[in-house]
This record gives C-alpha cells, sequence and structure tokens, in this order.
C-alpha cells in the first residue's frame, strides 16, 4: 500500500468542479470586451479562453462560480447570474 | 467547451476552495517555469488539491513525500541531474529546472532546516513560498508568517487576546542571509509581475527564494470573488512589500501610492476584532510605515 503512487499527467480534468456551484455562475456578455486577458489570468480554474474581443468564455464544467472574473472585468463585460 | 485551447501545466478539476488564491499561483508559477521542470512539494492545501488520488492536476513530474522534506527531496533530484549530466552526455539535462514548493508553514517553520540546508549547499533550485499566512490546510493555526493580530484557531482574538501577537517573520531577509543570488515577493494580484520574478528566478543558477502572497478566502474569511482585489490591497497598503534581491543586494520594488491599511483589512474575517480599535489599528499602519520607509515604496513626487 505505501510506495510511489503515480498519476497520469493533467487527469484532475476527470473531476467536473463545476457541480460545485451552488449560487452564481459567471456571464460572458461579449459587448465591451477589450481582450485584455485578464479574466483568463485571474481565473483559479484556469477554465476561461478567448483570443479576440468578445470571444471570451469559461467552461461551465469547471468554474466554480468564485466571481473573480466579474469583479476584474475592466469593462464589466462579466456578470454573475443566478445557477439555473 | 468542445475544442478547448486552454493549455497550462496546471489542468482544471483540482479540488481547492473556490476562489483560492493558492491554486491561482500554482498555475501562473508553473506556467511560467514551462514543461522541462520537476517539482518537490511539502504537505498542504496544495499537494493535497491538486493531487487527489488518483488524479493530478499536474502537467510535469511532481512529487510528494513528507511535510517537512521537499527542499530535501529537491536537492536529491538536483544533485541526481548534476550527476547525469556530467557523467553522460545529455546536454539537455542541464536545462531542466527544479523547483521546491510549500505553503507558509512549511516553508517558515517545519521545513526551515532542510530549506536552509539547501541554500547554504548552493545548489540550483527555485523554493517557492505560496504564503497564506496559516496552516490552512489542517484549519487555519498560526504560523511563523500569520501577520500581526490576525485571528487564527491557535491565536484566537478574545477579551485577553487581539489574535496574532507578533509580526511576520521577516523570510526573505532569512533566506538573503544565506547569500543566495535571488530572493524576492510576488502575489497573485500582480500575476505579470509574479511570472516575469518566476522566469527571472529560472534563468539564474543557484538557489533562488520567491515568497508569493496568496489570499485564502476560507482562512482568512472574505469572499471568494475578492481574491485578486485583496492581494492587490495587500501590496498596496504597503503591508506586502514587492522586492527583488540580486546576491543580496536590492533591485527592485513596486511603487505604490499608499492606501490606509483599513482597506485591506476590513473585507477580512481574521482582522474584524479589530476594525474598530483605533489603537491597534494605528499599530498595523505603523507596520506598513516601516515598510514604505524601509524599501523607499512611494515614488518620489515631480
Ligand atoms: C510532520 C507533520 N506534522 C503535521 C502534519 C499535518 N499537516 C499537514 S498540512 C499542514 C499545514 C500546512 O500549512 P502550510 O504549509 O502553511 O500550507 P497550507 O495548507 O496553508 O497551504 C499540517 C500541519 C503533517 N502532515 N506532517
Ligand atoms: S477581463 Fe473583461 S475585457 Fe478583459 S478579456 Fe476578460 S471579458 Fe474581455
Ligand atoms: S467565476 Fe471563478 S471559476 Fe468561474 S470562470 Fe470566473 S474566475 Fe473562473
Ligand atoms: S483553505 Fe485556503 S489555501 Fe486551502 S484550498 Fe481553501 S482557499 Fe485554498
Ligand atoms: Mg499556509
Amino acid at each position: 500500500m505505501f510506495g510511489p503512487i503515480v498519476a497520469k499527467p493533467g487527469s484532475s480534468r476527470k473531476n467536473k468542479t463545476g457541480s460545485w456551484r451552488t449560487e452564481s455562475k459567471p456571464k460572458f456578455l461579449q459587448t465591451n470586451c477589450i481582450a485584455c486577458r485578464l479574466c483568463v489570468l485571474v481565473c483559479p480554474e484556469g477554465c476561461i479562453e478567448g483570443l479576440e474581443k468578445n470571444s471570451f468564455h469559461c467552461d461551465y464544467d469547471y468554474c466554480k462560480g468564485c466571481g473573480n472574473c466579474a469583479s476584474i472585468c475592466p469593462k464589466k463585460d462579466i456578470e454573475m447570474v443566478p445557477e439555473g | 467547451m468542445s475544442g478547448s485551447q486552454i493549455k497550462s501545466l496546471f489542468a482544471s478539476g483540482h479540488t481547492a476552495c473556490a476562489g483560492c488564491g493558492q491554486s491561482l499561483a500554482a498555475r501562473l508559477v508553473i506556467d511560467a517555469a514551462g514543461p522541462n521542470t520537476i517539482v518537490a512539494n511539502n504537505t498542504g492545501c496544495l499537494e493535497v488539491f491538486s493531487t487527489k488520488y488518483p488524479e493530478s492536476a499536474w502537467g510535469i513530474p511532481w512529487i510528494h513525500s513528507l511535510f517537512e522534506n521537499a527542499a530535501a527531496v529537491a536537492s536529491g533530484i538536483e544533485a541526481a541531474l548534476r550527476f547525469l549530466e556530467e557523467s553522460s552526455s545529455k546536454k539537455r539535462l542541464r536545462d531542466i529546472t527544479v523547483i521546491a514548493q510549500a505553503g507558509d508553514g512549511g516553508t517558515a517553520d517545519i521545513g526551515l532546516q532542510a530549506l536552509s540546508g539547501m541554500w547554504e549547499r548552493g545548489q540550483n533550485i527555485l523554493s517557492i513560498c505560496y504564503d497564506n499566512e496559516a496552516y490552512e490546510n489542517t484549519g487555519i493555526q498560526r504560523s511563523g508568517l500569520t501577520p500581526y493580530d490576525a485571528s487564527t484557531t491557535t491565536s484566537p482574538a478574545g477579551s485577553r487576546s487581539f489574535g496574532n501577537p507578533r509580526i511576520k517573520k521577516p523570510l526573505p531577509e532569512i533566506a538573503n542571509a544565506h547569500g543566495i543570488i535571488y530572493v524576492a515577493t510576488a502575489t497573485v494580484g500582480f500575476p505579470q509581475d509574479l511570472q516575469r520574478k518566476v522566469k527571472k528566478a529560472i534563468s539564474l543558477k543557484g538557489p533562488k527564494y520567491l515568497q508569493i502572497h496568496v489570499p485564502c478566502p476560507l482562512g482568512w474569511g472574505y469572499a471568494s470573488s475578492l481574491t485578486y482585489q485583496i492581494a492587490r490591497l495587500a501590496v498596496q497598503t504597503g503591508l506586502y512589500p514587492l522586492v527583488e534581491y540580486e546576491n543580496g543586494v536590492l533591485k527592485g520594488v513596486f511603487k505604490i501610492s499608499p492606501k490606509p491599511v483599513e482597506e485591506y483589512l476590513k473585507p477580512q474575517r481574521r482582522f474584524k476584532h479589530i476594525i474598530n480599535n483605533p489603537e491597534e489599528l494605528s499599530k498595523i499602519q505603523e507596520i506598513a510605515n516601516d515598510n514604505i520607509k524601509k524599501y523607499n515604496l512611494v515614488t518620489a513626487a515631480g
């Protein structure tokens, strides 16, 4: 039982932590986005992507609804909306 | 999201609390360090939430052994790489980065002995401290890096106590006293600066120490959406100065226009007991003022 245990790289992706969200989730309005990428940098789940302006979105399979992306977006282009 | 383009060496699906600053820092660090990296990790939240058996969030070789010995494990890895390099023609081994990482408890308290030895031996390893200012994983106990007056489960505020009676252990200075090549502080509140410091550290050969401020919504008692802003306020008030040393010489400081410390303390439950106590507040303001003076944090006007 004791000894080295080896796990596959990146296998945490099996864990769909999006089910943790209880109250709200981010809505990417995609209207005033300037593609500053700050939301991508600050998401603790690393689940936001996008390249062009107004193309940013997150993966709800992993988003825990922490709200950091919405609170930092300089254009207020991300809004927390009730889950459901 | 089908056809996701996200390429990170720290995958989603880890089990940190929502809004965890340490999980954010871990991703920023490893993506700055790149795939040619081996990490040894002390026990703590990061180890637990990144490797829930039988899964791993890491996209690089990563090893955990005990709470106190990542620096010893990393020392062995670095020595083995050096041996292989000298005894074979595998020149590529020279480009492998070795990181030893831990929480503040693992770094400043229980792991300090192994870390000090590693620094003393001059090994080519980057040590990283994820400073969430308490032993979070086991229930928010005070560590040597818990700030003055913070209420923790082992320094509880009450009728006879204002919380933690000591100031933060000056770990960057302790690291510098070992004569190591690079020492810096960083924060998730300034992610580009953090990633630049990781790259800078890796570009230098020898022992390096990087201490990263990583707010913890659970242990500090604030809304999970405030992690980034709280991290910035710690810097902007002067309570967490961002400094950079090379060979013990101060090479860079992050300049600020100081905000009152209350702005940083107010959203956090761990400081709730002093927020209406002018005497204690002025002591904390004094700590910030001392930092501002000591590191010349304010840009001179004109
Ligand atoms: C020798 C030993 N003592 C105690 C523990 C229990 N323990 C595991 S993690 C931890 C706290 C870790 O604190 P820190 O290093 O600050 O990391 P954090 O969890 O805050 O990120 C403790 C006390 C242990 N695993 N081994
Ligand atoms: S933070 Fe806002 S403006 Fe910047 S990329 Fe994200 S959505 Fe666009
Ligand atoms: S709410 Fe939090 S976890 Fe979800 S996308 Fe925004 S920053 Fe990421
Ligand atoms: S307790 Fe704090 S450091 Fe640990 S996972 Fe939760 S938020 Fe992160
Ligand atoms: Mg800690």
